[in-house]
C-alpha cells in the first residue's frame, strides 16, 4: 500500500480496495517503525489523522469524495495548523500552537487529505541540509550518514522513505527542489504568487513559495491543483484562471526545445552528475525534443544577490518574534530591551542569527543602496536573462545541485560552502519562475536530480515534460532500503 | 569587507538580538566572509537597471474599505506568554 503513488491510491480508495483508515494506519505504523532513525517528523497527529480518515471514508462511501479524499499527507512544520504545534524547526516556536490553519493546510483539508503530522525542516527555512533544526537533523533514507537536503528535508525524507505518499514543502532558494534531488523524489516550486502564503511562516516574502513533493509528476499535478488559487488574505496572491494541471500530462514532446545553460555545466559540477543529466537529455531527444545551448550570463551573481535579499527580508519578517505575543520569552527580563534581546538570542539558532545580522546590516542607513537596492537590480538582470532564454527555448534543464547529498557536518563549518549547494536553484526564485526537480539516476548509490525550469505560469508544461520522462524511465520508482 | 566585533555588536543592537559573547568573534568572521561573497555584485554595472521588487512587477492590491475581519483577541491571546485584561504584558517601559 505504501508503495503506491497518490494517483494509484486515489483509484484504490475509490474501488474500495482499502479504506482511508487502513491506509492511514499503515503509514502511522511505518512512521513509528522507521522515523526514530530518520527523524523526518516533529509532530505526529495520530488522533486527528484517524478522525480525518474516518470522515474521508464516509465521503468515499457516499460518493462525495474528490480525487485526494482519504489520502494521507504530511505538512512541513512551517505551515500554521490550527490546534497543532507549529515550530518552524525552531526553539523560538517550540511551544507555539497555531490558532488558525494556513490557506495551504485548509485547502488540502477541504480536499479531504488526511494530515499525518508536521515535518522537520531547517530552522525558519534557512538551510540546505536540515542540519539547523532545533529538533535535530533529518537523515537521508538512502544513506543515514548523509543529509536529506533542506530546508524541506523532513518532507523529502518522509516521501522517499514511504512514510507519507506526499508532503508539502516551501522553496525560497531551492528548498523543495534540492532536497527532492538529494532524496530521489519529485518536487515543484510554482510561479511566485500562485500558492497563498497566508499562514506560511515568512522567511523572504518576495521569494517564498509553497509546493508539492511526491514521487511522481502526476502526483504533483494532483496536489498542485488543490494548493493554488487566489487568496485575498495574501497580498501577493495572483488572480488568475487556474488550468487543469493533470490535463496535457501525456502531450507529445515532439517540437519541444530544451535550453541547456552553459553556466549550469561549468566548474564545480561533478562529472558523474553531468553524465546523468546528459543521459536524461538523451531520453528527451528520443521523445522528439531538440536541445539548444544557451547562456544566462548573470547567473554567477544569483548567489550574492540572494544572500542580500533573503537575509534582508528575513530580518524584517523575524522581527515579529520578540517574546511579546507568542513564542519564546526569556526569564526575568530586566526591561523591554532585555526582553527582546534575550528572547531572540535564546530562541534563534546560529544560522538564523547570522542571516538576521547580515540582513539588518544590509538594510541599515547608508548601506541600503549598496546592498539591497543593488541586489534588486541584479534580480532584474537575472530575470531578463531568463526572458531572453525563453524567447528561444520552451524549458531549461540542468542539474538541481552540483553534488549528491553530502555528509553531515561536511558543509556546516563554512556558511558559503553551504550556500553554494543552491547555486542552480536560487536564480529561479529571484526571477519568480516555476521549477521542478525530478530523479534521473544515481551516483555512488545516491540520487541525482535534474532541474526543469519553465516560463511564468508554465506548470502544465513542466509537469508534462516531467511526466513524459517518468513514463519511460523508472528512477522515480526506486525506494531506499530501510533498516 | 571586514567586520569588527564592534560592528557586530552595533548590528546586534539594531536587530535586538543578543549574541553569545563567546560566539561574537566567529560571527564577525562568518559575516565578513558573507559580505565578501556579496561584494561580487559590484562586478557588474547596474546604473541603468531598474530594481525588481516583484517578479511580475505587481503593485499592491487594493480592496474596498469595509470591515471584513472579526475580533479574535481572546483566541490570539491564548498563546501569549503574559496577558491581563486583554493587554500583552511586558516589563515597564516608562519610569
Amino acid at each position: 500500500m505504501y508503495e503506491k503513488t497518490v494517483a494509484e491510491l486515489s483509484v484504490g480508495l475509490r474501488n474500495k480496495e482499502y479504506s482511508s483508515v487502513e491506509l492511514t494506519e499503515t503509514y502511522l505504523a511505518r512512521i513509528k517503525k522507521y522515523d526514530g532513525e530518520i527523524n523526518s517528523f516533529i509532530t505526529l497527529t495520530e488522533e486527528g489523522a484517524l478522525k480525518s480518515a474516518m470522515e474521508a471514508d464516509k465521503r468515499l462511501a457516499t460518493g462525495q469524495a474528490g480525487p485526494l479524499t482519504g489520502i494521507p499527507i504530511a505538512q512541513k512544520d512551517i505551515f500554521c495548523t490550527q490546534g497543532v504545534k507549529t515550530s518552524c524547526g525552531s526553539k523560538m516556536l517550540d511551544k507555539f500552537v497555531a490558532p488558525y490553519d494556513a490557506t495551504v493546510v485548509s485547502k488540502l483539508k477541504n480536499a479531504g487529505m488526511v494530515m499525518l503530522g508536521k515535518l522537520n525542516m531547517d530552522e525558519f527555512a534557512m538551510g540546505s541540509s536540515n542540519e539547523t533544526s532545533f529538533y535535530g537533523p533529518v537523515k537521508n533514507p538512502w544513506d543515514l550518514n548523509a543529509v536529506p537536503g533542506g530546508s524541506s528535508g523532513g518532507s523529502a525524507a518522509a516521501v522517499s522513505a514511504r512514510l507519507a505518499p506526499a508532503a508539502t514543502g516551501t522553496d525560497t532558494g531551492g528548498s523543495i527542489r534540492q532536497p527532492a534531488s538529494f532524496c530521489g523524489i519529485t518536487g515543484l516550486k510554482p510561479t511566485y504568487g500562485l500558492v497563498s502564503r497566508w499562514g506560511m511562516i515568512a522567511f523572504a516574502s518576495s521569494l517564498d513559495q509553497a509546493g508539492p513533493m511526491a514521487r511522481t509528476a502526476e502526483d504533483c499535478a494532483m496536489l498542485l491543483q488543490e494548493m493554488v488559487g487566489f487568496d485575498p488574505k495574501d497580498s501577493t496572491s495572483l488572480e488568475r484562471e487556474i488550468p487543469n494541471f493533470s490535463d496535457g500530462l501525456d502531450q507529445s514532446l515532439v517540437g519541444l526545445t530544451i535550453g541547456l545553460p552553459k553556466e549550469f555545466f561549468g566548474e564545480g559540477l561533478a562529472n558523474d552528475i553531468a553524465s546523468r543529466i546528459h543521459d536524461a537529455i538523451d531520453v528527451y531527444r528520443k521523445l522528439g525534443a531538440t536541445v539548444k545551448d544557451i547562456s544566462l550570463p548573470n547567473m554567477q551573481l544569483s548567489g550574492p544577490a540572494y544572500y542580500v535579499v533573503a537575509p534582508a527580508e528575513c530580518s524584517s519578517n523575524l522581527a515579529r518574534l520578540d517574546g511579546v505575543r507568542y513564542g519564546h520569552r526569556c526569564e526575568n527580563p530586566i526591561d523591554l530591551n532585555d526582553l527582546y534581546m534575550r528572547s531572540r538570542g535564546e530562541g534563534f539558532g546560529p544560522e538564523v542569527q547570522r542571516r538576521i545580522l547580515i540582513g539588518t546590516y544590509a538594510l541599515s542607513a547608508g548601506y541600503y543602496d549598496a546592498y539591497y537596492l543593488k541586489a534588486q537590480k541584479i534580480r532584474r538582470l537575472i530575470s531578463d536573462d531568463f526572458k531572453r532564454a525563453f524567447a528561444e527555448v520552451d524549458v531549461i534543464m540542468g542539474p538541481t545541485s552540483p553534488s549528491t547529498a553530502f555528509r553531515f557536518g561536511e558543509k556546516s563549518a563554512d556558511p558559503i560552502a553551504m550556500y553554494l549547494s543552491d547555486i542552480y536553484t536560487i536564480a529561479v526564485n529571484l526571477a519568480g519562475l516555476p521549477g521542478m526537480s525530478i530523479p534521473v539516476g544515481f551516483s555512488a548509490g545516491m540520487p541525482v536530480g535534474m532541474q526543469v525550469i519553465g516560463n511564468y505560469f508554465s506548470e502544465q508544461k513542466l509537469l508534462n515534460v516531467a511526466h513524459s520522462y517518468q513514463k519511460i524511465t523508472d528512477w522515480h520508482m526506486s525506494a531506499p532500503i530501510l533498516s | 569587507m571586514s567586520l569588527t566585533l564592534d560592528d557586530v555588536n552595533k548590528i546586534s543592537v539594531l536587530a535586538r538580538l543578543a549574541i553569545d559573547p563567546n560566539k561574537a568573534e566567529s560571527y564577525a568572521k562568518d559575516l565578513s566572509g558573507i559580505l565578501d561573497f556579496i561584494e561580487q555584485m559590484g562586478s557588474v554595472d547596474t546604473s541603468t537597471v531598474n530594481p525588481m521588487a516583484h517578479p511580475l512587477d505587481q503593485v499592491q492590491r487594493l480592496r474596498t474599505d469595509i470591515v471584513s475581519e472579526t475580533n479574535q483577541r481572546d483566541l490570539f491571546q491564548s498563546i501569549a506568554p503574559a496577558v491581563e485584561a486583554g493587554l500583552y504584558l511586558v516589563p515597564k517601559v516608562i519610569d
